[in-house]
């Protein structure tokens, strides 16, 4: 659990970061560039440091191995300006050494390790020069789906882990640990949720809400789970659930990732997200049983600045005025939400008064507006 | 005793009868000569007595008062005493006057006036008042069970519902309909003031604005997400159909619903503000129609006929197969038809910082097992608008026939 809430929150608090440098995203044919290639750069990591062995690289495809070396679950996340994700590998336990190839245009970037996955994690900037190859229009639309793509494949993969290991405590009536690991694998699901939604048999047997069943049907997955483990407080019979829901997220996660993404589908996906805080988080609906809204609501703001994050370029380069409002309003976003945290995670819905909530709506209705141009920008 | 007529009391709003000056008796002969059953103006009262129940057909007046009530007192005599208190104030309001003989100010000084006066020189404002039985009446309280009709069974659950149990449903409910609000207002105030005792208001519903047109001569208005409602509205012309669909034949249960019509009532919610940051395209493509002129996509006018085969230039169809003109076709369900009277509400803001806002959606017909339970199973399912909207009441009832004239009441048939 402690290392979902504190990735979610350590990605929000990064999100109005707001770099100066490149609109220069390439990342497409790196052949031509694979000249001077180092080996791989380690990365150790500490529950206080992340020591990269260079600070500067030549342009193409670089291997990072990082080693958790510290006592907490860590990350490792190489940005572009505006936090855009190049390239992450997450849930490193200690004593792992894990590998991410990520592919760098010349341009500016910074290097994060999240040690207990909390805060914005320990930054080092990092060089990579080379000749900086301006993308046509097309490309870069291109390249943002590419992007986009990724961060939808790191996110899955995590889902998987997850999503087994909150089936296993299921299966072995740990209702403690099930409690604790279902919005952790939530996390991962809702921040790629308008992905998982254009599919539409799996997303209502994954993630149904009771009142959408229609009488007579098998209500599934996370929430009758979550009603189990909170209300009828009885997951003996739930193993054949369990494991439906585990089958259910692997096929999605196929499809999710072989799903071929247009730049258009990230826009409305970002905004979809963000609809969805302000219909069903924001009134507590989502999570009605164990009120962890505000751990989806992490979610579904993480996953909308990661679809931002991956148009970003293409916006900097047209409308440089709407990147900047952007940026401001996930920073008021993440900043109200940030109040709300309890200990690694968040408070439950039902800690908020009537004005914490109010204040929140009001801030995912300032953001909800840049966020509801930038489609029209893209369509450009 | 003097009788006062709202209408003449400060002269106001009946251009028509100005020339009876002070005179009640004129007034009043003006308007016990059965005026039309479609107003003509908006300031005329529509007629109150008829084969059907005026409210239903009558061309949609701009403004609604809703209520439904739960009756309390457990003698049925006593609610047949109320059933012909309420059917005489009615037929006084929606020709214009007090609920009371006495009226706002006519009474003596020491006792409460018996109309509650805030309508007092407004015109009749096509008032109709109709009233309806829901399936609770049918219970053991008052001997109706072998009365109750088949089609009055209740609606199922309808996937995606997130009704609230107090404000659905109800024993008896009185639609209100007018062109100004006060008159709206005053019509159901000075009812359930009536029935203190005998009912008690269970909930209520304004709607400021109507959503439908029941006539050709009218406009076809728009809902609050700036969407033409209504378009293919059964409608008053439509006499064959409105046989078919709307009225309740005889045979089709028990007698005394014969000329009547089923009314399905359902609050839905709008997610307004997620709405207005939806593109055009998106809008359009979820209703499959136009947002300016209302024409399904791929056509150019308003009533022009729904091409579903149509393909766009994408080869996909032009309108969506989740789209919810598609879905609520009658040609999707083997020609059934509703007659909708629906209004757009707002009830203030929800504290959120959001309206509380959308459509109080009412509909007519013949026989909900057969039209609006279909229709709304399929809406339920698959309707690319439920992402925007949500079901927050429900409730059904049976509007008996209308009144032969003052010496029927509401119910009459039903409690005999």
């Amino acid at each position: 659990m402690r290392t979902a809430t504190a990735l979610t929150a350590g990605a929000l608090a990064l999100a109005g970061l707001t770099a100066c440098s490149s609109t220069t995203s390439d990342g497409g044919d790196t052949s031509a560039r694979t000249a001077g290639k180092p080996g791989k750069i380690t990365v150790a990591a500490s529950d206080t440091e992340c020591k990269v062995s260079t600070a500067s690289l030549p342009a193409g495809t670089s291997t990072f191995q990082v080693t958790n070396g510290g006592s907490k679950v860590t990350e490792f996340y190489v940005y572009a300006a505006g936090d855009r994700v190049m390239g992450e590998v997450e849930n490193i336990v200690p004593g792992l050494t894990r590998e991410v190839i990520v592919e760098l245009p010349a341009g500016a970037y910074e290097t994060a390790c999240k040690p207990g996955m909390i805060g914005k994690g320990i930054r080092n900037p990092l060089k990579v020069s080379g000749t900086a190859v301006a993308l046509s229009d097309d490309a870069q639309l291109a390249q943002a789906a590419k992007d986009y793509g990724r961060y939808v494949k790191s996110q899955t993969d995590t889902l998987l882990v997850k999503t087994q290991e909150f089936v296993d405590a299921v299966k072995a009536g740990d209702a403690d640990k099930a409690k604790a690991l279902y919005p952790v694998a939530r996390t991962y699901w809702e921040r790629i949720e308008p992905v998982a939604e254009s599919f539409g048999d799996l997303d209502p047997a994954i993630d149904a809400r009771e009142d959408a069943i229609e009488p007579g049907a098998e209500w599934t997955g996370f929430h009758r789970i979550e009603k189990d483990l909170w209300v009828t407080k009885d997951i003996s019979k739930d193993g054949p659930i369990a494991d439906k829901l585990m089958e259910d997220v692997k096929k999605i996660v196929d499809r999710a990732n072989s799903e071929p993404l247009s730049p258009l589908k990230l826009a409305t996906g970002a905004k979809g997200l963000l609809d969805e805080v302000a219909t069903v988080k924001i009134t507590g609906e989502e999570d009605r049983y164990s009120h962890t809204d505000l751990w989806d609501f992490a979610a579904n703001l993480e996953g909308s600045k990661g679809a931002i994050a991956a148009l970003r370029p293409v916006l900097t380069e047209r409308d440089p005025a709407l990147v900047k409002s952007l940026d401001e309003k996930f920073a008021a976003a993440v900043d109200t939400l940030g109040k709300h945290r309890s200990g690694d995670g968040w408070k439950l819905h039902t800690e908020l008064s009537k004005a914490d909530l109010k204040e929140l709506s009001d801030s995912i209705n300032a953001l909800a507006e840049p966020i509801s141009k930038v489609a029209a920008v893209i369509a450009k | 005793m003097k009788q006062i007529n709202r209408r003449t009391l400060f002269g106001l709003g009946a251009a028509g009868v100005a020339a009876a000056g002070t005179g009640v008796l004129a007034s009043r002969s003006l308007l016990e000569g059965a005026p039309p059953a479609a107003a003509a103006s908006t300031s005329d009262p529509v007629a109150f007595y008829g084969e059907h129940q005026a409210g239903i057909v009558t061309p949609a007046q701009d403004r609604l008062h809703f209520v439904s009530f739960d009756v309390v007192t457990k003698k049925r005599d006593e609610l047949v005493d109320l059933l012909q208190e309420w059917t005489a104030a009615a037929a006084r309001m929606t020709q214009g006057k007090d609920a009371g003989t006495f009226g706002a100010v006519g009474g003596v000084p020491e006792a409460p006036p018996d109309d509650t006066g805030e309508a007092l020189g407004l015109p009749a404002s096509g008032l109709t008042i109709t009233i309806g039985f829901g399936p609770s009446l049918f219970d053991d309280r008052f001997g109706l069970a072998a009365k109750k009709p088949a089609a009055l069974a209740d609606l199922p659950k309808f996937p995606g519902d997130a009704l609230l149990p107090e404000i659905s449903g109800g024993d008896i409910c009185v639609q209100a309909c007018a062109h100004d609000p006060q008159v709206a207002v005053h019509a159901i105030r000075n009812l359930a003031r009536i029935g203190f005792g005998k009912v008690s208001v269970r909930w209520s519903q304004l709607g400021f604005g109507r959503t439908s047109s029941t006539s050709r001569a009218q406009a076809t208005p728009r809902n609050l997400m700036g969407f033409k409602d209504g378009t293919n509205n059964l409608k008053l012309e439509d006499a064959a159909m409105l046989g078919q669909q709307l009225w309740v034949a005889p045979g089709d249960g028990p007698a005394w619903m014969t000329g009547g019509s089923y009314m399905v009532t359902r609050k839905i919610r709008m997610n307004i503000e997620t709405w207005d940051r939806a593109p055009l395209s998106e809008q359009q493509q979820i209703f499959g129609r136009d947002k300016g002129e209302g024409a399904p996509l791929g056509r150019s006018r308003e009533f022009d006929p729904i091409d579903f085969n149509a393909k766009g230039a994408d080869g996909e169809p032009a309108i969506a197969m989740d789209a919810h003109v598609r879905l609520a076709h009658p040609s999707t369900h083997g020609g059934a038809h509703l007659l909708r009277r629906g209004y757009n509400y707002v009830d203030g803001s929800d504290g959120l910082g959001r309206l509380d806002a959308g459509l109080f959606f009412i509909a007519y017909q013949r026989d909900p097992r057969k039209q609006f339970v279909p229709i709304q199973m399929e809406l339920a399912r698959k309707d690319l608008l439920n992402e925007y909207i949500k079901h927050v009441s429900s409730a059904l009832f049976a509007c008996p026939p209308g009144l032969r004239d003052a010496g029927d009441y509401w119910g009459r048939a039903l409690f005999a």
